[in-house]
This record gives C-alpha cells, sequence and structure tokens, in this order.
C-alpha cells in the first residue's frame, strides 16, 4: 500500500520540468507556431510589441500570485476593476499634465489599497470566502467608478506616462519592459526575501500550523489583499499610459487571465506553492496565445472557441490536481 | 453504514443555521420592496418581479449542485448563453417546434455540462480555471450559432410566461417547479453521493462512492439548470442574445453564498439558493424605487450585497472556526 504512493508522485516528477520551464518552453513553442502560420509573427518588433502587452497582466498578476500563495481559497476577482478604477482617477487626476503625474498616481495607489484593505479585512475578520469577497468588492468598485465619473471618463495620460510606457528607452525597448522587469524583481525578493513572503508561504501552507508557530496570520494575509489591490493599481496606471485615455471597463477582462496566467506559471490554487517567475511566463504565454490567435483568420468567435481549447490543454500540462487513489 | 447518517447530520444543521439567515434577509428585502414600491403586491409588479426572477434561481439552482460537489462552474453563464441561442435558432418563431427547442436547449446544457464534468474530474484540472477555460469554448460557440442578437420566440410563449394563473403568476409555478425539480433530485441517489464528495472527497472514495462520476454529473446536473435557465431567459425576453449569460455565472455564485451554502462543498442546498437569487434581485428592485440617484445605484447595491454576503456567512463562522 505505501510503496506506490510514495513512488508514483517521485516518478512522475523525475521526467516532469518546472512549470516555470515548461511555461517558457510553451510561450516559444507558440511563438515558432506563430512564425509558421504567419512569418513575421516573431519579428523583433512584434515581440517587443507582444511583451509589452504581457506586461500589463504581469504587473496586475503579481498581486494575484501574493494571494493566491496565501491559500485558503484565497483569489482576488476585484483586480480588474481596481486596475480600472485606478486608471480613471489616474487620468483625471494628471489631466493630461506631467505636473499632475505624482499626486495622480499617489492618490490611484491609495485608493487600490484601501479597497484592498476592505478585502482583506472582510476576509479575515468576517470570514467571507475571498472568491465571493472580491466578487462582491466589483460590483462595489464598478459603483465607485460610477459615482466618481458620473459614467463619463474624463481626463487623459500625462505625456510623461505615455513616454514612460510607449517611449524606447535602451536597446530600442520601451520603458514598461524595464519596469515590469523591476516589478518583477521587487515580487521575487518579497515572496523569497523578507519575512513577509516567508510567512506568506508558511499561511499558505498550513494556517494553523503558521499559526501556532508565532505567524500573525491575519495581518499576512489582509497584507497580501492591499498588495494585491495595489498591484492591480499599478497595473492600471500604466495601461493608462499605453491607451493614454480611459474608458469606464478598461482593464475589466483581466480579471481572470490574472489567475490563468498564476495557474499556468505553477503556482497551486490550494496556496503554499509558487512564484510570481512562473506568473510573469504565464501571462507572456497567454499573450503570446492571443496575439497568435489574431493574426489567425478565423473571426472572432473560433478564435474564442479556439483560445478555450488551447487554454484546457496549457492547465492540463501541469496545472492537474493529485488523483484520489494515492 | 452510519456515514450516511452522520452526512444528514450535518446537512440539517447547516441548512438550519444558513436557512435562517437567509429567510431573514428574504423578509427584510420584502419588507423594504413593499414600503418602496408602489403596487409591489399588485398583480403586474409581481409578475413581472418573478419573471425577472426565474433564469437566476435556476442558474444558482445549477451552481449550488456543483458547489455542493466541491467545484464550481464559471462557465454556467456562457452555457446558458449557448442554450438559449441554439434554442432560440431552432424554435425560429415557430410555436410547433418548441419541444424541440427546448429539447436541444436540455441537450446543449447537459453536454456543456458533461465536458466540464470530464475536463474536472477526469483530467482534475481546477474547477475555476477549468471552467474559465471552457467558458470561452461555450460564449465562442454562440457566437458562431447567433453573431448578432436576434431570432424570435413564438409570441404564445412570452405570453403564457408572463400570464398567471388563478392568480398565481406562471413564472412563480415555474420557480416552484424548479425547486420541486430539486427536492426530487435531492432525494436520489446521486444528489446523496454529490454531498458526500462534496464533504470528504476521500471519505467518500472510501466508502465505495464512484467520486469521478458523481463530480461529472455535479456538472451536468448544472448544465441542466443552465439550459432551463436559458429558456426562461428566451420567454422572458422573447429573443436570442449571445451575451445575454454573461452576468448570470457570478450571481449564480452569490446567490448560493447568500443562500448559506458552503463554498468548500457538502455543506447546505439549493433551497437557500433560490432565496438567496431572490434577495439579490430584490436588492436592485429596492435601489431602484429608493430613489438613490443613477450614478450611486450600483454603489449602493454593491455595498449592500457585501453587507448580505457578511450576514450570511455568520452561521458558517460559528460552526467553522476551529477548521479556518
Amino acid at each position: 500500500m505505501s510503496a506506490p504512493t510514495v513512488e508514483a508522485p517521485r516518478r512522475v516528477l523525475a521526467w516532469r520540468p518546472g512549470p516555470v520551464a515548461l511555461a517558457g518552453a510553451i510561450a516559444v513553442a507558440l511563438v515558432i507556431a506563430g512564425e509558421l502560420l504567419s512569418p513575421g509573427f516573431a519579428g523583433y518588433g512584434q515581440l517587443v510589441n507582444l511583451m509589452r502587452v504581457a506586461a500589463f497582466l504581469g504587473v496586475i498578476a503579481i498581486g494575484q500570485t501574493i494571494v493566491i500563495i496565501a491559500g485558503g481559497g484565497g483569489v482576488d476577482l476585484s483586480v480588474g476593476k481596481v486596475a480600472t478604477f485606478a486608471a480613471i482617477i489616474g487620468s483625471r487626476v494628471m489631466a493630461g499634465d506631467d505636473a499632475g503625474i505624482v499626486p495622480a498616481v499617489a492618490l490611484a495607489l491609495l485608493v487600490s489599497a484601501g479597497i484592498g484593505l476592505v478585502n482583506g479585512l472582510c476576509v479575515t475578520l468576517l470570514r467571507i470566502p475571498p472568491f465571493v469577497m472580491t466578487l462582491g468588492m466589483i460590483g462595489v468598485v464598478q459603483g465607485l467608478i460610477l459615482a466618481y465619473t458620473g459614467g463619463q471618463a474624463s481626463g487623459r495620460a500625462a505625456p510623461a506616462l505615455t513616454s514612460l510606457v510607449n517611449g524606447r528607452v535602451v536597446g530600442d525597448l520601451p520603458g514598461l519592459l524595464f519596469l515590469w522587469l523591476l516589478l518583477g524583481l521587487l515580487a521575487v525578493w518579497l515572496l523569497r526575501r523578507t519575512t513577509f513572503g516567508w510567512n506568506l508561504f508558511a499561511v499558505g501552507a498550513n494556517r494553523t500550523a503558521a499559526e501556532l508557530t508565532g505567524v500573525r496570520v491575519n495581518r499576512t494575509l489582509i497584507v497580501a489583499y492591499v498588495l494585491s489591490a495595489t498591484f492591480a493599481g499599478l497595473g492600471g496606471i500604466l495601461l493608462l499610459g499605453y491607451t493614454e485615455s480611459v474608458f469606464l471597463d478598461l482593464a475589466d477582462q483581466y480579471m481572470l487571465p490574472s489567475v490563468a496566467a498564476v495557474v499556468i506559471g505553477g503556482t497551486l490554487l490550494a496556496g503554499g506553492i509558487g512564484g510570481y517567475a512562473g506568473t510573469a511566463v504565464g501571462a507572456i504565454v497567454l499573450t503570446v496565445l492571443q496575439g497568435l490567435l489574431t493574426t489567425l483568420d478565423i473571426g472572432g468567435a473560433g478564435r474564442t472557441v479556439v483560445n478555450g481549447i488551447v487554454l484546457l490543454v496549457l492547465l492540463s500540462l501541469y496545472g492537474r490536481q493529485r488523483r484520489l487513489r494515492s | 453504514m452510519n456515514v450516511p447518517a452522520r452526512l444528514r447530520d450535518l446537512r440539517w444543521a447547516g441548512v438550519q443555521l444558513s436557512g435562517v439567515a437567509t429567510v431573514a434577509m428574504l423578509v427584510v428585502a420584502v419588507a423594504v420592496n413593499t414600503a418602496l414600491q408602489p403596487n409591489f403586491w399588485g398583480g403586474y409588479a409581481l409578475t413581472s418581479n418573478f419573471a425577472t426572477f426565474v433564469p437566476l434561481v435556476a442558474i444558482a439552482i445549477g451552481q449550488t449542485v456543483v458547489v455542493l460537489s466541491g467545484g464550481l462552474d464559471l462557465s454556467l453563464g456562457a452555457q446558458v448563453t449557448l442554450a438559449s441561442v441554439v434554442a432560440v435558432q431552432v424554435v425560429d418563431g415557430r410555436l410547433d417546434r418548441l419541444p424541440l427547442a427546448a429539447a436541444a436547449a436540455l441537450g446543449v446544457g447537459m453536454a456543456c455540462g458533461a465536458l466540464n464534468g470530464l475536463v474536472v474530474a477526469l483530467l482534475r484540472l481546477q474547477p475555476i480555471v477549468a471552467t474559465f477555460a471552457t467558458s470561452f469554448v461555450f460564449s465562442g460557440l454562440a457566437l458562431v450559432v447567433l453573431p448578432t442578437p436576434g431570432g424570435s420566440v413564438p409570441i404564445e410563449v412570452t405570453t403564457a410566461y408572463r400570464d398567471s394563473v388563478l392568480g398565481v403568476p406562471v413564472a412563480l409555478l415555474a420557480i416552484v417547479g424548479l425547486a420541486l425539480l430539486w427536492r426530487v433530485l435531492r432525494g436520489h441517489r446521486v444528489l446523496r453521493h454529490v454531498y458526500a464528495v462534496g464533504g470528504d472527497a476521500e471519505a467518500a472514495y472510501a466508502s465505495l462512492v464512484p467520486v469521478t462520476r458523481t463530480r461529472v454529473w455535479a456538472y451536468v446536473l448544472g448544465g441542466l439548470f443552465a439550459a432551463l435557465s436559458a429558456l426562461a431567459v428566451l420567454a422572458n425576453t422573447g429573443s436570442g442574445d449571445p451575451f445575454v449569460g454573461n452576468e448570470l455565472t457570478l450571481a449564480s455564485v452569490a446567490a448560493v453564498v447568500l443562500g448559506g451554502t458552503a463554498l468548500a462543498g457538502g455543506r447546505g442546498g439549493a433551497g437557500g439558493s433560490i432565496l438567496g437569487a431572490m434577495v439579490l434581485a430584490l436588492v436592485t428592485n429596492i435601489v431602484f424605487f429608493a430613489d438613490v440617484p443613477t450614478t450611486y445605484r450600483q454603489l449602493v447595491n454593491g455595498a449592500v450585497i457585501i453587507l448580505a454576503l457578511a450576514l450570511a456567512g455568520i452561521p458558517a463562522l460559528q460552526k467553522r472556526r476551529p477548521a479556518a
């Protein structure tokens, strides 16, 4: 009885590459497939552009990674709406003027963090399941957006923000990519080299054990939700720099892809295992897939279907749960 | 042999505790609505209110079955969309094709559910992301079937749906019918297995419950109720729309939680979800009739729903404290 239970997972692990490497291989395979199907897909400019689009999902998914690692069914469905709200606040406060950037970004991130704080407090103190709490928060943030804008978004991105996001900085690469790299390193450092990061993994792996070893579980969770909303807000601001003007559902569609990127990157939805490097690659995979489907001439409906099927295939490569029998 | 008995006890405790909170919320919602909406109890308002409840009630029951099994189905809304556009294309405005269209919708719903079940139970993908992926497949197919809003339902169906029998709105009868269907299912072995699997999959497996098959069945039943929801949507709106189900998915999860069913699975029931769905719909109603300025309506709506979610969680809070 005990021999197969011990051996089976080991044998699986022996030949299976790490999730990050696997996700990276998939990304490369998708790019090669794109080049074969439509020559020019793997061109330098095109790839840089794809990476730039991936950066928004990548930044928003930083927070999602943190919340999911915290475990206990942790997930933040409100990231898309929070990003939208941050972009709306940012554009209205900066109003196309460089002088307004600092107060605009500060206010947008502060509001985002506040939303995250409410999420965290309700999840920890009121024990509302994270899924439904952040789901309910979508409605509230949508309400805040309508109340703040009166149904009409206004303002513009400041030129400095736009040039930071779109402008070429080094080697013809847009500044956004360096920013993403910086934020990614920050996320990895936060998760791997800080007390908060260690506490987070401990809470995600076994909440009771973490509590018994003296980890302040609730505080760690609240910080996780605050960080999630803050990174979402940051993603929204960056997206604003890209689009220059806002609309009321600017970043809404990032909600579930951010979760998918985390899962494709090898972070367990159950919590306690994972990291940001995988998520970043996951974001790239999803974006390359989108780009590939856009270049194929199969129409919007067919594209949606193929997108779903490919997503399923990607997930089944390693997003699988363990067998009951083991 | 004493496992079923224990399960029944657990279920009873869960239903009773959370049932009180949900019923209280519904009573408050109805009372506030009565005070605010003129003629809330009048025939017309009652009929049109119930007519808008049915789709959410049906999809909430479907979500309940899936959640009870320990899963979650984020593709239910897309299934409603797909089933409704298929049905509207089949019926094509002709009354004699109605049975065929209904059968087509139910078939589509159950096929979608079977796909979800296979993906979640056999491939063992995590339900949240797997059903998110299949929702793309379903909504894409819906766009293939009906690219733009259109198609028509026989006028007899839409009039009958908003009619009333002996003073009882047909839509209310539909809700009663859905509740009865749930009761019949709950008496069946499959639902007992669903509770067992959702409560503790490993214990269920050890007790010779066919875990994989039960999980597939849970998603198939979810798809069945999504198809019923699609038929209600068609009867209510009278035409097809390839985006109609989008907002139903997340509302169905909210209704399940409001109804006191534990998202972890194994505890709860569709009775609460039916009431939860009505609370959700009534909150929208109340905010509308409370003369909240248009721009603040959604904010108030969202805040009230979070409050309700917090209240719904209180019984679970007392029960789950040691485990959480």
